[in-house]
C-alpha cells in the first residue's frame, strides 16, 4: 500500500472540511480533502431549500448554491481534493489514515488530521415503536435524497414524526410535490424546528402539526397503510385513549442527528451530550494532532457556524502541522442549568477569538446566558431550534482561562 | 373588517399577531412587541410572498432533475399553479447552476433559475 | 426419483442439500421471493447445547446431534459460527436447583461439559451480570451463528449440486391417490413427484392438510426482541439464560456473530390465524427490556437499532414432527420449535438417509459440500482487499458505511439470488448497522435497479407490494 505524506488531511467534504481543507491550504499547509461521495458539499447537495449562506455570503442561499461558493474557495486555495474515497480507520501512532477507493487502498502519514465526516440520522428502529416494519419509513435525510437529488417519488401521502427543521422542510417538499401530508406529530410541547419554518412549511400549506404526539404504532405488511398517533403526558409516556389512526403509506422520521464517530471512537474522548469529539477552542481533540469541525462534532443547525468552525479546525491544524499552535491550560467548560449542547469542552487561553456555542432544552424567554460568573449575555428568548454563539474577547478569555473549571449555565435574568 | 392571526418570523420572539383589515387595507396590528413585527404584518397579510424551490425534468442527461428556485420570491398564492406550471418544463443536460429555466415565471417578474448542476 | 421440498427455511434447505448427496432430483419450492424468510428469519440463533429438552424427546436427541454436527457444518458452508459457551443464570435457592436438574436433563441427553459454577466464578467471567446472581450453569458447547445465513448458504450449496429452486411459488396443492404422493400443485403449475418433504415451517399444518392429514395443529408463538449496535456485544462474553419456566428458556442477553447484543425473546400465544403477526408490542418490549436488565442491568439501551418478532410453530404435542407419513412417500420435518435451528442439520441428514434407504438411492460421486461466503473485504488481509480491487473497482467502492460493505459485495449478492433490498441486507449485512440504511438505501436501491434491469421503483424491500418508492416525481 502506498503510503502518501502530507501536511493536513480533512476528512470528509461537506461544508466544514472544505472550509477547513481551504483554510488550511491558505496557511501554506500541503493539504488534502478525501470525499467518499462522488461530490462535494454533504447534505447541502440535498438541501434544496433558501436559508443558508445569511451571515456568511449575506445572501440567502439554497445548499447547492452554498456548497457552489464553498467550491469555489475550495479551488482557489490550491487544496487536493480526492472524491470516492472512503477513510475506514484512523491510527493513533504517527497519524496515519487509511482508506479505499475503486483505485485501490491508500494510506495516508499526515501531520494532522480533520475530522469532518458530518452527522448520521436516528434511525426508526432506535425509537423502539412497536407495530409492523413495512416499506414506506424513511429518516428524513434519505427521503429528501430520494425526492430531491434522484427524482423519486416516496408515497402518496406522508406522516412526518418530528418538527425539527428538517421535518418541517420535508413537510413543505412532500406537499409541493402533491404527496398529501397528513400531519406533523411532535413529542414534545413546543415546535423543534424555527418559527420561520412552522409558518413557511406548514401554516402556508394547512399542514397540521401535532405538538405532545408520537407514533404509538405502525401497521401494514409489505408497505405502511398507517400509523396510529398518541398524545403524550410531560413525561412523553403515551395517554391511553387518545388514539387515533392516521392512514397513510410513508412515515418520515426527523428525530435527531447524531455525529459520525465511527473511526475516532476508540482514539478520543466524546462529549456525552454532543455525542462528538471533546474539542478545545482550536476545536482539537484530546489527541493534539486529531482536530474536528462540523456536524461530527456536534449537530449544529446553521451552516455557517459549521463553515466557520471549519476554517478555524482547518486553520488551526495548519499550524499544528508546523508546530506553530500554541497552547496554554486547559479549563473544561462544564454544563450548568439549561444547557445541552456545548462546544467546545475546553477552553484554552492561546485559543484567541474562540467562540462557545450552546442550546437550551425547551424555549426560555428573559435569560441570561452566564459563562463563569465572567460573561453574562442576556437573551431575549432563547430557543432548542437555534444555538447561542457567544464571541469572547481577550479580557474575558484570558480571566477564564485561570479558572478551574467553567461553568456554562442559561439562568432566568435579574 | 377581518381579522387576521399571524406568527412574526423575523426574529425567534415568534410573536403572535393580530392584523385588521379593511378589504386589502390593514387597519391595525397588535400582538408585535417592535415595530419590525409591524412591517411584517402589513406586507404578509395582505400578499405573502415566498420563494419557490422545486425540481424540473432533466432530459437527455443521467440526471433526472435538476432543482430550481425563483430568483425573488412570488405571491404564495400563486403555488399551486407554479407546480402546474413547472410540471410541464423540462431543461437539456447539461444544466449550470444559475441557468435561467424559465423567464419572468407566471408574469411575476422572477426568473426559475437552476440552483445545482446535471449531467 | 424426484423429490420435492415445501419451504426453503434452515430446515428445508438443508434437507434440500443433504437430498442433494443422492441421485435424485430434487425441487425446492418456496412462497417467498427469497430463502430463509419463515421462522428461520427472527430467532435467537443459537445452537443449543440439549440441557433444555426433556429425555427421551425428539428434540432432544437431535438438539444434541446437530450441536455436535455444526463446526463441521459451518466450516463447509462457510457461515459464522462461535462456540461462546452459556450461562442459566440463578438468583434465588429456587432456582439454583433448577440449574441441578438441568445439568442431569443434560447429561442424559449426552451434553459435554456442563458445571455449576458459584457466584465468583460467573461474575469474573461476566462482570456485567447482575450481581444478585447465586450461581450459574455453565454451558460450553453452546453457540451462535446467522439463522438465515445457514438457510442461504444451503440452498446456495445445493444449487452447485444439481437443485432446482422455484422461488416466489407457494405449494397450493398435493396430489394423492392410493395412498401415495403423486404431484405437488403451486400457483404456477403441476409437478409430478415420486416424493415430498414438509418443511414449511409455521404452514407446515397446512400442508400437511393439503395431503389429506390432519392431527398437526401449529399455533404461532410470539417472541420480540431489542438489538443493540455493533459496539455493544463484548459487554457480554457467552449467552445468558434465566431459570428457565415450563414455557419457554425466558429472557436472553446474548451476544451476535456481528458483534451487537439481541435481548429477548418473551413468549406470547396467539390465535392460530395469526401466522404473519410478526409486528412487536409496546407490553412485549417492556417485558424484554426489564427480562434482560434482570440478567444485565446496565444495558446501553440507547444503543438500539432495532426491534423486531418471530413466531414460533407451537404444537400441543411440544415436539417435533419428523418421518414418513400415514401419506406413503410424504415425509414431514414439521413443527420444529425452539431447538430447530440447532436441530436440522441432524434431521436433514437423518430424513434424507430414511428416504435414501427407502428408495434404493445411490449417492453421488461428485457432491461438492462447500460454499464460499460473498468476500467481505474489510475483514481481509490488506492484499486480498487490493486484489479484488484490482480485479473489479466496484470493491473498492464503499456503499454501507457502518458496515463497510462494498458496491462488488451488493452485485455478487444479487448474483447470488437477491432479488430484493431486504435480500441484498441479509447476504450483505448493508444497511444492518448503526444507522440502518439511512446513509445507503438509495444506493442499493440504484444498484439493484442497474443489475435487475429495471426502473427504482420496481424494486421492493421484500417483494409484494412492497416498494420503496412508487414512480418518478416528473415523469
Ligand atoms: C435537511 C437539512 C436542512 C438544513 N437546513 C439548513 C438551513 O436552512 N440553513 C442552514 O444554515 N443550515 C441548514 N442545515 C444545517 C447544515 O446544512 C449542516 O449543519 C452542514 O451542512 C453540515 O456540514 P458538515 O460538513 O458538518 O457535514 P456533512 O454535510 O454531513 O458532510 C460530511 C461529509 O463527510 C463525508 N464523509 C463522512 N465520512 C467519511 C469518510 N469516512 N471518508 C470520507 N468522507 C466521509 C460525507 O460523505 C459528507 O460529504 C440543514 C441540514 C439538514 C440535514
Ligand atoms: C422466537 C424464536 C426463537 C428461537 N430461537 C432458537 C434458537 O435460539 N435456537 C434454535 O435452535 N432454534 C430457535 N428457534 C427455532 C428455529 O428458529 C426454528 O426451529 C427454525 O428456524 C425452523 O426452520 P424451518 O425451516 O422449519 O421454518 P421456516 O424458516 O419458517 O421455513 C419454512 C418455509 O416454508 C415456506 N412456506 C410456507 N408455506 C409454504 C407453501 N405453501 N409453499 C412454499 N413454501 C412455503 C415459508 O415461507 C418458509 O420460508 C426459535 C424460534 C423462534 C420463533
Ligand atoms: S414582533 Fe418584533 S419581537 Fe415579535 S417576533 Fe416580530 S420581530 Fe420579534
Amino acid at each position: 500500500m502506498r503510503v502518501y505524506a502530507v501536511d493536513v488531511l480533512v476528512i470528509g467534504a461537506g461544508a466544514a472540511g472544505m472550509a477547513a481543507a481551504a483554510a488550511a491550504a491558505r496557511e501554506g499547509a500541503r493539504t488534502v480533502l478525501l470525499e467518499r461521495g462522488e461530490r462535494l458539499g454533504g447534505v447541502l447537495e440535498q438541501c434544496i431549500h433558501p436559508g443558508f449562506g445569511l451571515h456568511r455570503y449575506r445572501e440567502e442561499l439554497t445548499g447547492p448554491e452554498f456548497a457552489h461558493r464553498l467550491r469555489g474557495e475550495l479551488e482557489d486555495s490550491g487544496a487536493d481534493v480526492l472524491t470516492g474515497i472512503t477513510a475506514l480507520e484512523v491510527f493513533p501512532d504517527g497519524p496515519k489514515v487509511k482508506a479505499v477507493s475503486p483505485r485501490g487502498l491508500k494510506a495516508f502519514s499526515p501531520k494532522a488530521v480533520v475530522w469532518a465526516a458530518g452527522a448520521r440520522e436516528r434511525p426508526f428502529g432506535a425509537l423502539r415503536i412497536p407495530g409492523t416494519r413495512p416499506a414506506g419509513i424513511f429518516t428524513a435525510g434519505l427521503a429528501q435524497r430520494l425526492l430531491d437529488l434522484e427524482g423519486f417519488l416516496p408515497g402518496k401521502r406522508a406522516v412526518i414524526l418530528g418538527s425539527g427543521d428538517i421535518g418541517l422542510i420535508m413537510a413543505r417538499r412532500l406537499h409541493l410535490e402533491g404527496v398529501e401530508v397528513a400531519a406533523v406529530l411532535e413529542i414534545q410541547p413546543f415546535p423543534g424546528g424555527l418559527t420561520r419554518n412552522v409558518v413557511q412549511c406548514l401554516h402556508d400549506f394547512g399542514i397540521p402539526l401535532l405538538l405532545s404526539h408520537t407514533v404509538a404504532e405502525v401497521h401494514g405488511r409489505e408497505r405502511l397503510t398507517g400509523i396510529t398517533a398518541v398524545r403524550v403526558d410531560e413525561h412523553r409516556r403515551p395517554i391511553p385513549g387518545t388514539e387515533r389512526h392516521i392512514e397513510a403509506d410513508t412515515l418520515i422520521l426527523s428525530v435527531g442527528l447524531i455525529p459520525e464517530v465511527r473511526p475516532i471512537e476508540g482514539l478520543v474522548a466524546l462529549d456525552p451530550v454532543n455525542r462528538g469529539p471533546r474539542v478545545n477552542g482550536w476545536l482539537q481533540t484530546e489527541a493534539p494532532w486529531l482536530f474536528a469541525a462540523g456536524n461530527c462534532v456536534a449537530v449544529f443547525d446553521l451552516v455557517d457556524t459549521v463553515a466557520e468552525l471549519g476554517e478555524r479546525a482547518g486553520a488551526a491544524a495548519a499550524r499544528y502541522a508546523v508546530g506553530e499552535l500554541p497552547a496554554g491550560k486547559k479549563v473544561p467548560l462544564v454544563r450548568g442549568e439549561n444547557v445541552t449542547a456545548l462546544v467546545p469542552s475546553y477552553l484554552d487561553g492561546a485559543a484567541e477569538g474562540a467562540r462557545i456555542y450552546l442550546r437550551v432544552p425547551r424555549p426560555l424567554e428573559g435569560v441570561t446566558v452566564d459563562l463563569g460568573g465572567v460573561v453574562r449575555r442576556p437573551v431575549r428568548v432563547a430557543r432548542p431550534a437555534e444555538m447561542i454563539g457567544i464571541t469572547l474577547d481577550g479580557d474575558a478569555l484570558s480571566e477564564l482561562s485561570r479558572r478551574e473549571e467553567i461553568v456554562v449555565e442559561v439562568k432566568r435574568s435579574g | 373588517m377581518s381579522e387576521k392571526k399571524l406568527v412574526c418570523v423575523s426574529c425567534p420572539m415568534g410573536c403572535e399577531l393580530t392584523v385588521v383589515l379593511e378589504g386589502k387595507e390593514v387597519v391595525s396590528v397588535s400582538g408585535n412587541r417592535c415595530p419590525r413585527g409591524e412591517e411584517y404584518a402589513r406586507a404578509e397579510a395582505v400578499e405573502p410572498r415566498r420563494v419557490l424551490m422545486t425540481l424540473v425534468r432533466v432530459e437527455g442527461g443521467m440526471d433526472r432533475v435538476v432543482s430550481v428556485k425563483t430568483d425573488r420570491p412570488i405571491p404564495l398564492r400563486l403555488f399551486p399553479k407554479a407546480m402546474e406550471r413547472v410540471r410541464e418544463l423540462s431543461v437539456k443536460a447539461p444544466v449550470t447552476i444559475g441557468t435561467v429555466v424559465e423567464k419572468d415565471f407566471l408574469t411575476t417578474g422572477a426568473n426559475l433559475i437552476a440552483t445545482r448542476f446535471a449531467r | 426419483m424426484r423429490i420435492a421440498v415445501i419451504g426453503a427455511g434452515a430446515v428445508g434447505a438443508l434437507i434440500a442439500r443433504e437430498l442433494c448427496r443422492y441421485e435424485a432430483e430434487v425441487i425446492l419450492f418456496e412462497r417467498e421471493p427469497d430463502v430463509g424468510w419463515g421462522v428461520t428469519k427472527a430467532n435467537s440463533g443459537i445452537v443449543h447445547a440439549g440441557f433444555h429438552d426433556e429425555p427421551g424427546t425428539v428434540r432432544a436427541r437431535f438438539c444434541a446431534l446437530g450441536n455436535a454436527l455444526f463446526p463441521e457444518l459451518a466450516a463447509e458452508l462457510d457461515i459464522p459460527f462461535r462456540r461462546t459457551g452459556a450461562y442459566v443464570l440463578a438468583f434465588t435457592k429456587g432456582e439454583f436447583s433448577t440449574l441441578r436438574e438441568l445439568l442431569v436433563q443434560g447429561e442424559a441427553n449426552g451434553v459435554p461439559g456442563l458445571e455449576i459454577h458459584r457466584r465468583e466464578e460467573v461474575l469474573a467471567q461476566e462482570p456485567w451480570v447482575n450481581p444478585e446472581v447465586v450461581g450459574g450453569l455453565w454451558a460450553p458447547t453452546v453457540g451462535i451463528t446467522l439463522p438465515w445465513e445457514l438457510a442461504i448458504a444451503a440452498t446456495e450449496n445445493a444449487l452447485k449440486n444439481g437443485l432446482e429452486l422455484h422461488l416466489s411459488e407457494p405449494v397450493v396443492g398435493i396430489e394423492v391417490s392410493r395412498g401415495r404422493v403423486r404431484a405437488v400443485r403451486t400457483d404456477r403449475g403441476r409437478y409430478p413427484v415420486d416424493a415430498a418433504v414438509n418443511a414449511a415451517g409455521l404452514f407446515a399444518d397446512r400442508i400437511a392438510q393439503m395431503a389429506g392429514l390432519d392431527g398437526l395443529f401449529l399455533h404461532p408463538r410470539r417472541g420480540e426482541y431489542v438489538l443493540l449496535d455493533e459496539t455493544t456485544g463484548s459487554l457480554v462474553n457467552a449467552v445468558l439464560f434465566p431459570a428457565p419456566t415450563p414455557v419457554s428458556k425466558g429472557i436472553l442477553v446474548l451476544p451476535t456473530v456481528e458483534g451487537g447484543l439481541l435481548l429477548g425473546p418473551n413468549a406470547r400465544d396467539l390465535p392460530s390465524d395469526a401466522r404473519e403477526a410478526t409486528e412487536t408490542t409496546r407490553e412485549g418490549l417492556e417485558e424484554v427490556i426489564a427480562g434482560a436488565k434482570h440478567l444485565v442491568p446496565g444495558l446501553p439501551l440507547h444503543k438500539t437499532v432495532k426491534t423486531f418478532a418471530g413466531l414460533r410453530p407451537e404444537s400441543p404435542q411440544k415436539d417435533f414432527v419428523l418421518g414418513e407419513t400415514k401419506v406413503a412417500r410424504f415425509y414431514q420435518a414439521a413443527a420444529m420449535r425452539s431447538p430447530g435451528l440447532t436441530a436440522a442439520p441432524a434431521v436433514a441428514r437423518w430424513l434424507a438417509r430414511e428416504i435414501a434407504l427407502a428408495h434404493g438411492l445411490r449417492e453421488k460421486g461428485n457432491f461438492n459440500p462447500k460454499r464460499t461466503r460473498i468476500p467481505h473485504p474489510a475483514d481481509l488481509p490488506e492484499e486480498e482487499w487490493a486484489r479484488l480491487i484490482r480485479e473489479d473497482p466496484r470493491w473498492g467502492r464503499i456503499v454501507c458505511f457502518c458496515n463497510r460493505v462494498t458496491e462488488g459485495e451488493i452485485v455478487e449478492a444479487i448474483r447470488r439470488g437477491a432479488r430484493t433490498l431486504d435480500g441484498v441486507k441479509f447476504r450483505t449485512r448493508a444497511g444492518f448497522g448503526r444507522c440502518q440504511g439511512g446513509f445507503c438505501t438509495d444506493r442499493i436501491l440504484a444498484i439493484l435497479a442497474r443489475e435487475l434491469g429495471v426502473a427504482p421503483w420496481e424494486v421492493t424491500a421484500r417483494g409484494g407490494g412492497s416498494r420503496m418508492v412508487l414512480g418518478e416525481v416528473r415523469p
